[in-house]
C-alpha cells in the first residue's frame, strides 16, 4: 500500500502520462481475461449450462415430444438406482474400457518405445501409427462390424484356418467386449504412444548414461528411468481414455446388426452407458427425456469416480520408486 | 483507498470483455441464421428412410412448378425417426416433407400441433383415394390430418425357386401357396425343407420377419381399442411366438437380424430360401441381390391372407416456412399417377383402393420375380386387409419382441425364459 502510493505520487503530477499509464495499467491488467474470455465463455455455454440444465430436466418427467411437465425430484435417480439394465450398461462400460483401455496402453507404450529407438524412416512410422485416428469413426466401426460378422467375416475366417469354428462374435456377451474393444485400441493406440513418443523424448539422454555405467540393461532402464519419468503422461492418458471409455457410443452403436432401439445386442451384451441413455432418449418411441438425464449425471459421476480411482492407482507408479 | 477501488473497476472491465466476447458470438450466429433463401426460387426438402423411388417424380414436378427446387435427405429407419423427433422437439430443423412410418405414426400423431392439419390445405377433398382404414391411422386424437398415405404393406412369401427344387418341393408358386394354409404348415414345410436342402441353407432368414408378420395379421395385436398394451393378455400373440418358436427351435431359421449385413449377404448367397415379402420388400431383394434375378417366385402368405406390415405417411412439420407449396408436393407424390409409377419402380404398394384394382396394378407382373403378377397377389391381399389398432409404443415393443427371438436364435435363453422378458420389457415401454 506505501510502496504503491509511492510510486504514483509523481505520475500524478503528469496528466498526459497519468491518462496514458492508466490505459496501460488497464490493458496490462483486463488482457488476460479478455484473452482467457472465449474459452470460458464457450464452456459456460456449451458445458456448463448444459450441465446444469440436465440436472434440472433429471427432475422432471419431460418427453422429448410432450410441452408439458412436471417436477418430480429424485424420482428418476431411484428408478435407475433399481433398474438392471442401467447397471448392465454399467457392468459392460466398465468391462470393454478394462479390456480396451488396459491392453491399449500398454501397447502405445511399446510402440513410443520402438519409435524412440534409432529406427529407419523413422517420420512414416510415426506419421503411420496416427493414421487411424484420421480416420472415420463411422467408417472405422462399420469395417470392423463387417470384419467381425458372423458368416462372412475375416476374422472368422482366418480363425477358420486354425480349425477354429465361426464364433458369433456380436451374439456373445465376451466375444462381442473383445471385439469392440480391438476397434478402440486400433484407433487409439497410435495416438496415445505419440503422446509417450512426445514425453520419451524430454527424458535427458544423461539419465539412462548414468543408468547405464550402472549396469542396468534396457528393461531395468525403461522400468526405472523412463517409466517413472513418464509418470504425469501416464496419468494424462489414464484419465483421457477413462473419460473417453465410459463414454463409448459410436462403435457399440453401429456393431448392433437390429439397428433399432440401440439395445446393444439381443440380450443387451454390449450396451453401453451413453447407449442406454439414447435408447431411452431418442432411439425408441419413448423419447423419455427425464430418464436420459438422470443417466447422463449418472454417467458424470461414474467418471468422475473411475477418474479419481484411476489417478490414486496410476501416482502410486513413483510413491513405488520413492 | 485506491486498492478498495480497484477491485470493482477490475471486475467492471472484465464483464465489459466477457460482454464484448458473447456479443460477438451472437452476431455470427444471427448472421448465419439470416444469410440463405431468395425469394424466387422455393427448396423444398425431404426427408424420407430409404429410396421412395421418388426421383423421376422429382424432376417432374420441378419442371411443371419452376419456382421449385426439391432436395432429398435419406437416413437409416432408426436415425430418421430419432432425428425427426429432436427436430420436432426443438422446433428446427426438420424437412418441409417429413416420412414417417406407420410404427412411429401413432407416437407422432400424439402431438398434432408439431405437424401441420392437412385438412386445413383441403386434403379432405382427396380423402376417397385412399383405403379408409389408412387415412384413419394417420388423423390425429384432436381430429386433425397429419399425413397422406404412401404405401402399404400386404403380405406374401418370397422363395427361392432353384432352392425348393433341390429340397424336393414343389415350385410352382401355386403349389407352394397349397404348401401352407396356415403357419403351422409353413413350419412343418420347413421341416420337410431342412431334411433335403443343402448345407448351410434355412428355411427362413429370421424368426422376427416371420412373427411380425403373424402379429401383422391380427387385430387387436399388440394394443386394444382403449390404448391399453395387451402383449401378456392376448392368446393370439403368444400363439404367434409359439409357432415361431415351432420353426425357430427345428432350426429352421437362419438367426439372421432383419436389415443386417449378414441378413443382406444372405440374399446374395442365398443361406435362406423363405422371406416374409411385405409388397415393398420386393425392391429390397432387387437391391440387395440383382444377380438372384429369376430365381425368385411369390406364393400367397399362410394364415388366410391380409396382414399389414410397413407403410409409410408423408407429413408436413408446422416449423416449416413454406408448408403450402410442402403439402401440394406431397399431394403430388402421394396422387394415384405417382404411386402407380413408384409401384412399377420399387414394388411399393399403393394405399388407395382405386389403383389396388386398376389394370396398371392387378396386370402388372415382377420379371425379377419370375413373372409372378405380383399386381395381383399383393393387390388382391390389400384389398382384404382391415385397420389394426396401433399404439404409441409399437416401435419398442416390436424392437423387444425382436430381440427376444433372437436370444433363443443365439441359444441365450430358452423359449419360455425369452418370452418372460419380453413381456417385462414390453410393460416397461408402455
Amino acid at each position: 500500500m506505501s510502496e504503491q502510493s509511492a510510486v504514483e505520487a509523481p505520475v500524478r503530477g503528469r496528466s498526459r502520462t497519468t491518462i496514458r499509464s492508466r490505459l496501460h495499467r488497464i490493458d496490462s491488467k483486463t488482457a488476460p481475461y479478455l484473452y482467457i474470455s472465449p474459452f470460458f465463455v464457450l464452456f459456460g455455454a456449451f458445458g456448463l449450462f448444459p450441465l446444469g440444465y440436465t440436472a434440472w430436466v433429471a427432475m422432471t418427467d419431460r418427453t422429448l415430444l410432450n410441452p408439458s411437465w412436471s417436477f418430480i425430484g429424485l424420482q428418476n435417480f431411484t428408478t435407475l438406482i433399481h433398474d438392471s439394465y442401467f447397471w448392465n450398461a454399467v457392468e459392460n462400460t466398465l468391462a470393454i474400457f478394462l479390456i480396451s483401455t488396459i491392453p491399449q496402453l500398454a501397447f502405445a507404450m511399446f510402440l513410443a518405445y520402438v519409435l524412440n529407438t534409432k529406427l529407419r524412416a523413422r517420420t512414416f512410422f510415426r506419421m503411420f501409427v496416427l493414421l487411424p485416428q484420421v480416420t472415420s469413426l463411422v467408417a472405422v466401426a462399420l469395417i470392423f462390424t463387417q470384419l467381425f460378422s458372423h458368416d462372412y467375416g475375416l476374422v472368422n475366417y482366418v480363425l477358420g484356418w486354425f480349425g477354429i469354428h465361426a464364433i458369433n462374435w456380436e451374439a456373445g456377451r465376451l466375444s462381442s467386449w473383445i471385439a469392440l474393444s480391438v476397434m478402440v485400441t486400433w484407433r487409439w493406440a497410435g495416438y496415445n504412444a505419440l503422446i509417450y513418443l512426445a514425453a520419451m523424448q524430454g527424458i535427458p539422454d544423461e539419465l539412462y548414461e548414468a543408468a547405464a555405467i550402472d549396469g542396468a540393461k534396457p528393461w531395468k532402464q525403461f522400468r526405472y528411468v523412463t517409466v517413472p519419468l513418464l509418470r504425469p503422461t501416464i496419468i494424462f492418458t489414464v484419465i483421457v481414455s477413462t473419460i473417453g471409455g465410459l463414454q463409448l457410443f459410436t462403435e457399440p452403436y453401429l456393431f448392433e446388426p437390429l439397428k433399432q432401439g440401440a439395445t446393444g445386442g439381443s440380450a443387451r451384451q454390449y450396451q453401453t452407458v451413453v447407449m442406454y441413455l439414447y435408447e431411452k432418449a431418442f432411439a425408441g418411441t419413448q423419447f423419455d427425456f427425464g430418464y436420459a438425464a438422470a443417466i447422463g449425471w449418472a454417467l458424470f459421476l461414474l467418471i468422475g469416480v473411475i477418474s479419481l480411482v484411476n489417478y490414486l492407482i496410476v501416482r502410486r507408479i513413483r510413491s513405488a520408486e520413492a | 483507498m485506491k486498492t478498495f477501488l480497484k477491485t470493482p473497476r477490475r471486475r467492471a472491465t472484465s464483464l465489459a470483455a466477457l460482454l464484448v466476447v458473447l456479443g460477438l458470438v451472437a452476431t455470427a450466429v444471427v448472421a448465419s441464421t439470416a444469410s440463405g433463401g431468395r425469394r424466387d426460387t422455393v427448396t423444398l426438402r425431404v426427408g424420407l428412410f430409404g429410396d421412395f423411388g421418388y426421383h423421376d417424380l422429382y424432376a417432374q414436378y420441378e419442371k411443371t412448378h419452376p419456382n421449385i427446387d426439391i432436395k432429398e435427405d435419406i437416413e437409416s429407419y432408426a436415425d430418421h425417426h430419432a432425428n425427426l423427433a429432436k427436430h420436432l422437439a426443438v422446433g428446427a430443423g426438420a424437412d418441409d416433407i417429413e416420412s414417417v412410418e406407420v410404427g412411429f405414426i401413432a407416437q407422432f400423431k400424439s402431438q398434432p400441433n408439431l405437424f401441420v392439419n392437412l385438412k386445413k390445405l383441403g386434403a379432405g377433398s382427396l380423402q376417397k383415394q385412399w383405403l379408409s382404414w389408412k387415412w384413419q391411422q394417420s388423423i390425429a386424437p384432436n381430429g386433425a390430418q397429419i399425413g397422406l398415405g404412401t404405401d402399404v404393406g400386404s403380405l406374401a412369401i418370397c422363395y427361392r425357386k432353384d432352392l425348393f427344387k433341390r429340397a424336393g418341393l414343389p415350385t410352382n408358386r401355386d403349389a407352394v401357396s397349397k404348401l401352407w394354409p396356415t403357419w403351422q404348415a409353413y413350419m412343418a414345410v420347413g421341416k420337410r425343407f431342412e431334411k433335403h436342402s443343402p448345407k448351410g441353407v434355412s428355411f427362413f432368414d429370421s424368426g422376427s420377419n416371420v412373427f411380425n408378420a403373424i402379429i401383422g395379421q391380427l387385430n387387436p395385436a399388440y394394443y386394444d381399442s382403449h390404448g391399453k398394451v395387451i402383449v401378456a393378455s392376448n392368446p393370439k400373440v403368444k400363439a404367434a411366438w409359439n409357432v415361431t418358436m415351432q420353426g425357430v427351435q427345428g432350426k429352421e431359421s437362419a438367426g439372421l437380424a432383419a436389415f443386417s449385413n449378414d441378413w443382406n449377404t444372405g440374399y446374395k448367397k442365398g443361406t435362406f430360401a423363405t422371406v416374409t415379402c411385405p409388397a415393398w420388400m420386393m425392391g429390397y431383394i432387387q437391391g440387395q441381390a440383382p444377380k438372384t434375378k429369376g430365381k425368385w417366385d411369390i406364393a400367397a402368405v399362410p394364415g388366410g391372407g391380409g396382414g399389414n406390415w410397413g407403410g409409410s405417411f408423408l407429413t408436413v412439420p408446422k416449423q416449416g416456412s413454406h408448408t403450402k407449396e410442402a403439402y401440394d408436393l406431397a399431394k403430388f407424390l402421394t396422387s394415384p399417377a405417382s404411386e402407380a409409377y413408384i409401384f412399377k419402380q420399387t414394388g411399393n404398394l399403393p394405399s388407395q383402393p382405386k389403383l389396388l384394382k386398376s389394370k396398371a396394378v392387378l396386370g402388372f407382373k415382377n420379371p425379377f420375380f419370375s413373372n409372378a403378377p405380383v399386381g395381383k397377389i399383393f393387390g388382391t391381399s390389400a384389398m382384404s386387409l382391415k385397420k389394426q389398432i396401433l399404439g404409441p409404443h409399437q416401435g419398442d415393443i416390436q424392437t423387444a419382441v425382436s430381440n427376444a427371438i433372437q436370444r433363443v436364435e443365439q441359444h441365450k435363453q430358452s423359449p419360455a425364459a425369452s418370452w418372460k422378458q419380453f413381456l417385462k420389457d414390453a410393460k416397461a415401454v408402455s
